[in-house]
């Protein structure tokens, strides 16, 4: 499969790509690792008239704790991140992730930002960042915004960024004590979209009562999902069993999948019920490490 | 639609040619350059067949822009060893019968070049995962995993050999 013929533009610099983007409107896309973009294009399921290449912009690579924030850059690719002493250490739950997404050549091109940027409810990041509460940083015509994840998604491979927006940077609330993480997805095999996946993300204080918590869904909705009533009823509480089942039962009412190739409506909510318990067990444990 | 000038290094050969912005590296190995080596099988980023190291990372060539490799290193199974002479990830493919149809098995040593460059001790488990983006459909992966440890081993040795 080819895809439909475009023209090729390199950015060597945000300022240089937004100015591209600018003068070429609406009809250019930004390409980073390019994983979820060219196989669309080669299906046709996207047909851009430029693509505004940004993969080779200096300085978007990046891993560090900054201030009260872990900041990522958008150009580090999957692998980076997979291999990154601070993350194994620190943030186990991008671990559980990446291990978990596409496969080791994919994960040697494709970027975090790409993942979040793309909108895609099937990719795994966008639910660890509501889970962990991102801000996204993009850089437009208008200079640069910060966006709070709640208000990035918008609908079906829609999202805040304007044509011109490039997301630079993914700021994540730095671990500290008492907080943790985890993340897994049902895939039918290694490298497989999700049938269903579930990111946890707790705070708690010395006496183990839960003064924060995220849960973000993947491929159960057509916009990347939290799970809101779940969040409300673990927050200020000493979670016990009996509130994590509730909440797993919650996570399998609220939660919006299809029925298609990869299972049947029933089958999805049975499965996030199932993911979600074990995910807050999991968060749970390492949280009280 | 304007064409593009790309320089890159393919097996140690540097090469320019002229290309459009659509044209993915694996055709532009395939049919521009006429290694053979590379294969097409899925054409979506599944399988693996086309897999190639650029820059020393294992790539999906089916999965990438020719444009976009201007200036980079590439590696193609002609280019892993010296000719008439084994790669001892080739060698090792051979030796254990890790291959049948061999569809394949270009892929899959590209692949496991770059994982034992980050991995030179791997686990079963790490070698299973690590391929898990290559599909070989005639095997069942055991002989596949026996070659990549075999080869682990005879690198291991011939690192020490060199110390």
């Amino acid at each position: 499969m080819i895809p439909a013929n475009f023209n090729y533009h390199k950015a060597t610099s945000v300022k240089e790509a937004i100015a591209l983007s600018s003068e070429l409107g609406e009809e250019a896309k930004y390409m980073s690792g390019g994983h979820s973009l060219l196989p669309m294009m080669k299906l046709r399921f996207a047909t851009p008239e430029h693509i505004i290449d940004i993969s080779k912009i200096e300085g978007l690579s990046y891993i560090k704790e900054d201030g009260d924030m872990l900041k990522i850059g958008a150009l580090t690719t999957q692998t980076e991140m997979e291999h990154n002493t601070l993350l194994k250490e620190s943030y186990p739950i991008m671990g559980d992730a990446i291990w978990l997404t596409a496969d080791p050549s994919v994960r040697n091109v494709g970027t975090i930002g790409g993942n979040i940027a793309h909108g895609d409810a099937a990719n795994d990041q966008p639910a660890l960042m509501l889970a962990m509460r991102a801000n996204i940083v993009a850089e437009g015509a208008d200079g640069t915004k910060t966006i709070p994840i709640d208000e990035f998604f918008h609908g079906f491979y829609m999202t805040a960024l304007e044509p011109s927006d490039i997301l630079t940077e993914i700021q994540i609330p730095k671990a500290k004590k008492g907080s943790g993480g985890a993340y897994h997805k049902v895939e039918r095999k290694v490298g497989d979209y999700a049938t269903a996946g579930v990111a946890v993300h707790v705070e708690l204080d010395d006496s183990g009562v839960c003064q924060q918590v995220g849960i973000g869904l993947t491929n159960v909705s057509a916009v990347p999902m939290r799970l809101e009533r779940g969040e409300e009823l673990l927050r200020g509480q000493e979670i016990t069993d009996e509130l994590i089942e509730q909440v797993g039962q919650i996570a399998s009412e609220d939660c919006e999948p299809e029925s298609d190739l990869r299972g049947s409506e029933a089958y999805k909510r049975s499965v996030v019920n199932t993911i979600t318990k074990r995910m807050l067990n999991k968060a749970l444990e390492r949280a009280r490490q | 639609m304007a064409k593009h000038e790309v320089t890159m290094t393919i097996n140690g050969q540097s090469v320019t040619a002229e290309v459009d912005s659509r044209l993915l590296l694996v055709h532009f190995i395939r049919e521009n350059l006429d290694m053979t080596g590379t294969h097409i099988g899925c054409d979506t980023s599944n399988c693996g067949a086309c897999t190639i190291l650029l820059d020393g990372k294992s790539v999906k060539a089916c999965t990438y822009l020719t444009v976009r490799a201007d200036g980079a290193e590439i590696t193609t199974i002609e280019g892993l060893a010296p000719e008439g002479t084994n790669h001892p990830l080739q060698q090792a493919f051979h030796d254990q019968h890790g291959l049948h149809c061999g569809f394949c098995t270009p892929g899959m040593i590209m692949r496991s070049v770059d994982l034992l460059k980050n991995n030179p001790n791997p686990t079963e488990e790490e070698i299973r995962w690590g391929i898990s983006g290559n599909l070989c459909r005639c095997t069942g992966y055991n002989n596949i995993v026996k070659s990549v440890q075999q080869a682990a081993k005879e690198m291991a040795k011939e690192k020490e050999a060199t110390v």
